[in-house]
Order: structure tokens, then sequence, then C-alpha cells
């Protein structure tokens, strides 16, 4: 490939294996243990649903008591399988017999042979994988039909009323417009909470709550909307937090198509202990793979702390460490959208310029990602007019460089959640700009030792000088030192910590096996 | 739209200012322009744009235009629309309450405290409540700033902690008696169905019932936060937009030296 931006392509090898050498550091930590979160990811994997009198989900009910009777290091496989040999209930029945009756399950468990074990879980397994491989399908199915053009980045918008019926108006409405993808945001907070809440939910701050049935909800919505048009919606949610592997089955269950899910977000910016969100996101990752979901990561949130031309490189070096995490997990390049943004002072002299240069390196970098760009925040102000150019540079940015999936700007950012017509005039000026600029990407190169060039090779060389510093010192002393975002977190600080667990003996989870890597 | 190129009617209205009569300005005194838009959740048409004109009047518009209408969705059309304001305000008579205090620049504030004071103050913020927002307190406090004005970790005279997003209200007490804190510094980023409210309010209720309101300064912080609101919440300054870690130190260490030379 010809580097418009003259990137020396060596050197990108150099970054790569760097932030390998990064990455498998931390791959053998995370393989060597497992988080209730993980654990209550396989039960709902095992097809346990629902919530106790209390409103307890059933996962949380059948993991606590794992936890509580200190053995949740051999996981939740283990039991099932045990508590179905023994009994000939299915998992959920099981659960639900926890719940009702305070039934132990760990008095069960007297089998330790993995083939029997695995033999008598194996009809449940074999249900979900079939289910998930049915959603991907039907995805495949409906984009076959109706076509993309793949040189514009999906339009991307989000909805957040609190209240899912609300949001399915607003959804609607944005797919009519031209929005390619919904992110339906989840309520403030919700990322802290160590369960994920059920049934349809109308109440939430400056968001709607993640749950499975909000999930299918709106799947229908945007399929319904999307036969009309003849257009794909993809649906989007976040799995992050400390429910992240379980938002990512849910979701695969219930046919999404983008995830937020970052290896790192949570630690820097939610404060979740670093050694949970690395294992969760293991699992995670494997699942959004399979489901054929892309993922998003988050490094765009850096430059809202962080400056955003000083910082420039970090947001590289985190996209590498993102993307060597997620093919460990086994998740194709084509899934990866890997985050970057807009994010520069307006009155910076030539700060197009150089914007155009990182996101034109960050293209060639990764070829086959589908980069998530995010729009101006930090810098909007409530003049709603000049944003709406900011937003306007950002779109064109987008298509020049082919980025994958464009997060639209709204010129109401830091005033409201969007209204109705916020998101029309954002998804007009992205419209406009996407058709009048749609092939200016393959007219324009640029100058030999030019303001673009230079930056592109700047960025690149302080990326690799911190990935050196990165591969002596291991991600988690990085992350202690505050090298991404300025944000310091220490290694055993930060919430969930007392989630994590080192697996055991029995310790099973046949569905890394069947998912990781694979269709 | 303009009064000036294509307006044939005459301006047969007084073009005098008049501070106690004051009504919005286009491009002739006293014209009462106004631009405004919005939705109707009605479908597109005639009927339509008659609506948005019968609205305008009642919001009190003379000559209402509406000059463009799009259906958003089946059933939600959309207006810009511009008319002449009937109402005046009375800006003669205005008053409205302000920081009471001088802001003056880093270094100034920073010997302002040594020779005041004596001792650097201790000056801890968070984003409380569920906001996970730092944009606002970093703004504040980190030792970049923000728009060219350094944080507050910079100055030398102030000894600043920043506690993160989403630090519960009791956490926050907690910590900032534990650092002997001088004073508080709470940013509130979120503020759908006025979340911040209710949240700023409990922090005010936890300190009254520890008896230590009286202990520490108070401030708020965030865009749709002003120094009114702060003040009938129970703060002792509140910041908007536009203002920076300067404008904040400022007011403490002032505040604190006008307290304890009383």
């Amino acid at each position: 490939m010809q580097s418009k931006v003259g990137l020396d392509f060596e050197k990108v090898r150099l970054a790569k294996s760097l932030a390998e050498k990064v990455a498998v550091e931390v791959q053998a930590f995370v393989e060597r243990y497992t988080t209730v979160a993980t654990e209550r990811t396989i039960a709902r994997a095992l097809g346990i649903d629902g919530v106790d009198e209390s409103a307890v989900p059933l996962p949380n009910v059948l993991v606590e008591q794992l936890k509580e009777k200190g053995v949740l290091s051999q996981g939740v496989m283990f039991y099932i399988a045990n508590a179905m040999l023994a009994t000939g209930l299915t998992p959920q029945q099981i659960a639900e017999k926890i719940a009702n009756e305070g039934y132990d399950i760990t008095k069960e468990a007297k089998v330790t042979d993995p083939v029997k074990l695995q033999q008598v879980v194996q009809p449940v397994i074999d249900a979900t994988i079939e289910k998930i491989r049915n959603n991907r399908l039907r995805r495949e199915k409906y984009v076959a039909e109706y076509g993309e053009d793949r040189a514009r980045p999906y339009i991307y918008v989000i909805v957040a009323t609190g209240n899912i019926y609300e949001d399915v108006v607003q959804a609607q409405a944005a797919a009519r417009q031209g929005a390619d993808i919904i992110a339906v945001i989840r309520t403030t907070g919700q990322s802290l909470l160590d369960y994920v809440p059920y049934g349809a939910t109308t109440e939430g701050f400056g968001g709607t709550f993640a749950t499975q049935e909000n999930f299918r909800i709106m799947r229908k919505a945007l399929d319904e909307v999307g036969e009309e048009l003849h257009r794909y919606i993809r649906l989007c949610n976040y799995c992050s937090g400390l429910c992240m592997p379980e938002i990512a089955i849910m979701g695969a269950l219930e046919g999404l198509d983008v995830m937020l899910n970052d290896a790192l977000y949570g630690i820097l910016f939610r404060d979740i202990n670093m050694q949970r969100t690395l294992i969760d996101q293991y699992f995670s990752r494997i699942i959004n793979g399979f489901a054929g979901v892309i993922i998003n990561t988050g490094e765009d949130n850096y430059l809202t702390t962080a400056d955003a031309i000083e910082a420039a490189h970090t947001v590289l070096a985190s996209d590498l460490i993102n993307e060597q995490l997620a093919l460990f997990a086994g998740l194709p390049e084509e899934q990866m959208g890997l985050g970057h943004a807009f994010e520069m002072d307006p009155m910076h002299k030539n700060g197009f310029l150089l914007e155009l240069a990182q996101a034109q390196m960050t293209r060639e970098i990764f070829p086959n990602a589908p980069l998530k760009y995010m729009p101006p925040t930090k810098f909007m102000t409530g003049n709603i007019f000049r944003g709406h150019i900011q937003d306007a540079l950002f779109n064109i940015i987008g298509i020049w460089t082919h980025q994958g999936l464009q997060l639209l700007g709204m010129p109401t950012e830091a005033i409201h959640t969007p209204f109705m017509s916020d998101r029309f005039l954002s998804i007009e000026n992205a419209n406009y700009i996407f058709n009048n600029l749609h092939d200016i990407g393959e007219e324009v190169e640029f100058k030999e030792g030019g303001i673009i060039r230079s930056r592109a090779k700047e960025v690149l060389d302080n990326a690799i000088n911190l990935l050196q510093e990165m591969t002596s010192e291991g991600l988690f002393n990085t992350l202690e030192q505050g090298k991404f975002g300025d944000v310091k977190r220490p290694k055993n600080g930060g919430k969930g910590l007392d989630g994590v667990t080192e697996k055991g003996a029995n310790y099973m989870n046949p569905f890394i096996e069947l998912m990781k890597g694979r269709k | 739209m303009s009064e000036g190129l294509y307006s044939m009617e005459a301006k047969n209205y007084d073009k005098t200012l008049d501070l106690k009569k004051v009504k919005p300005y286009g491009d002739t005194m006293n014209d009462g322009k106004v631009q405004l838009s919005f939705t109707l959740p009605v479908p597109a048409g005639p009927e339509a744009i008659e609506a948005a004109k019968q609205l305008l009047k009642k919001m009190g518009f003379e000559n209402p235009l509406v000059v463009f209408s799009q259906e958003l969705t089946p059933g939600f059309t959309f207006f810009n629309c511009y008319g002449s304001s009937t109402m005046t305000v009375n800006y003669a008579d205005i008053y409205v309450p302000k920081v009471e205090s001088k802001t003056m620049s880093m270094e100034a504030t920073d010997e302002f405290i040594q020779e005041k004071i004596g001792r650097p103050l201790v000056v801890v913020g968070a984003s409380t409540g569920t906001d996970a927002h730092t944009v606002g307190i970093d703004a504040i406090m980190n030792m970049k700033g923000y728009a060219g004005h350094y944080g507050l970790e910079r100055y030398k005279m102030i000894e600043a902690y920043n506690l993160g997003s989403q630090v519960p209200n009791e956490e926050f007490l907690a910590r900032a008696i534990e650092l002997k804190a001088d004073a508080l510094l709470v940013s509130q980023t979120v503020t759908q169905k006025d979340v911040h409210i209710q949240n700023l309010t409990n922090l005010i209720e936890l300190m009254d019932a520890e008896g230590l309101r009286d202990k520490m300064i108070v401030v708020c912080g965030g865009a749709r936060i002003s120094h009114e609101l702060a003040k009938e919440l129970g703060y002792d300054a509140g910041f908007g937009t536009n203002t920076y870690a300067d404008d904040v130190a400022s007011f403490i260490a002032e505040e604190f030296v006008k307290r304890h030379n009383k």
C-alpha cells in the first residue's frame, strides 16, 4: 500500500510488535483468572435469566452463592453441570431452585470428569451457539440484500430519553433521516452496577438501562424501520463497566451489531479495577467476535481529559494495544472499531491539518478496521452555530479518510441530549458532506515534508517511544503512572476487585473454545 | 427577514434605545427581531405552517415568518422562524447576584494566600453523585487547566485533590474531613431531569447534619450552574460557563480571608 501521508510501514510493524509484547503479558495474566461478571455471563449463556422476588437477577443469585461458599474459582459451569447430572433439571430450573428454596448447588458437585460434565451441558451450549450464529446470519442476509456504500462512514447517532418506548420513536425517526447505527446511551451510573437490570424500563438519567428486554424492543423497532427503508439499521450498546461480558452475551442473543468494548476505558474513566476489566474484556470480546459484533474502543475519551495535540500518540498506542488484545480474543480486524476523536482546540492554527494527518495515519495503520471516529465535545461551547461548523469539519475528515463509524456531533452538544431536530440537522450535515466530497480521499496526496506528513510521522514516533517504555514497564505500571488520559489508577484500587478470583482445578468454560475466532 | 434591504414597510416605531424598555435587536433599534426553531408533533403542510405562526403570535411575536419547515419523521415537523417581539424588559432595574471577588492571576493568588493566610489552602474537588463526567472538574483542577488558564494543581499555595467522577457525597465528605479541606469543589455535568439539583442539595444537607457547613467553603460548577442557583442551594458560589480556575481560586482565597479575619 502506498501511504498518502508518507508513513514508514517498517515503523508500523515495529509499533505492532511492541504492542503485542505488552498484550502478551496482559493475556498471560488474564487467562489465569475469572470474575463474577464472567461467571454470570456463563450462567446467561446456559439460558439462566429472570429475577428472584427481590428483583435480583438469577445469574447473580447463582454466582453469589458460589462466592459465599468460597468456590467461585471452580466456576459456574462445573457446578451447573454437576447439578444437572444430579437433579436432571435445566440450568434455569436449578437457578430458580436456588432462588426459591435456597438449594445449595455446591453440595452436588461430586463429578470432576470434564468430559462427563461437558456432555450433560452440551445441548444447552449448542442451543446458545446456534441462536447467536443465527443472529449473525440474519444480519448478513439483510446486509447482502440491501447493500451498503462502504466508502462512506456509517452514520452513527445516539438516543437517550431514558424510556425505551420513547427511544424507539427517536431511533426510527433517526433511521428515516439517514442514520445507519443507533446507540441507546445507558443511564448514568449503570457501568458501576454489578448486575444487569431486568425487563423493559422507562426511567433513566441521561440514558436508558441496558436490559435484555430493552435490546429486544429496540432490535424489533430497527428491523421494522429497516424493512421500510431497505437499509439495515445497526443497534449499538455499551459493553463496558462491571457487567462487560454479560452485556456482550445479551447483545449476542438479541442481535446487536455494535458494542462499546474497550480494554482500558473502564479503568481510566470509571475507576473500575484494572485486573477486573482486563479479565472481563477477554471473554466479552470472544463473544463479540463470534457474534459478528463491531466493537468500539474508547480512546477518544483520553482527549477529553488530556490535550488532543500533546496526547495524540497515547490514542495511537492504546489503539495498538486494544488491537492486540482483541486479536488474542479472536476478534477479526473487520470488527475492530478502534477509537479516536476530533478534539483539538478549534482556535489552534492548522488544527484541521493535524487532525487530517492523524485520521489518515490511523486509517493506514489499521487498514481493515472500521475506525470509530468521535466528534468534538470538549470545545463545544453552546454556540450551536459554530458547533455545527466544527461538526462539518469533523465530517469532512470522516469521508476523506474513510472512517468506519462516524458518531455524529450535535450542534447542541454540551446543552442537552439530542432533540429530534438536532439529529436531523446533524445527519443532513453529514449526508451533504459525505456526498459532496465522496471521493476526495482518492484525489489528494500530501506534500513531502509538509505539515500533514510531518505530523503523521511525529505521532507514530511518539507512540513507538511510549510503547517501548511500556514493554519494559508493563501495562499495569503504565496505568498506575497515568500515561493514558492523564488518569492514574492503582493496580489494586478501583471498583470490582473483590469479584476477581484465580481459576481452580475444576474450572471450565467450553464457550471459549467454541466461540474464539470462529463464526 | 431583515427590516433593512427587503422591507418596504415604514418603520413607524421609536428607534431610540430606552434601557427601561429593551427589545431584541436585528438590524434596527427596537425592531424586536428574534429567530427561533422548534418542532411540532404534526405532519408537514400548510396547516403545520399556520400552526407555527399561531404559536408565534401567542408567544408575543408580530409578523411571524416561517422561513423553513421540514417533516423530520411522519407526524413531526421542524420550523425555522422569525418574528418581532412585542415584549420589553426593564434592563435598568435588573439585579443579578454575582460572585463578589476580584479575579487574580495564578501568581497573584499564590502571593495573596502566602501573605494573608501563610499556608496552602486545601481544595478537594470531584464530580459527585452518579455523574461520570470529569471534564468540568479537570478543567478547573488539572495541572494543565483549560483554555490557557492553569488548573489548581499548578498553584503553589493550593493543595488540590481531584477525586474524579462518580464520587458519592458521603465518600466525598469523608475524604474532605480526612484531607482537612478548606474548600470543596463540586462539578455537575449531567443535568437531565434536574439530577444535579437533587445531588447538590443532598451534599449541603449532609454537611448541615454533620455540622460541617460553616467549616468549609463550598463551591459548585458546571455548564448549567449559575451563581444565583448555587446560592439558592446553599453554596458559597457557583461557576458556570466561561469561568476558569483563576476565578475559582481567587474566590476561595478571598472568601477564606474574609471569613477568618472577622
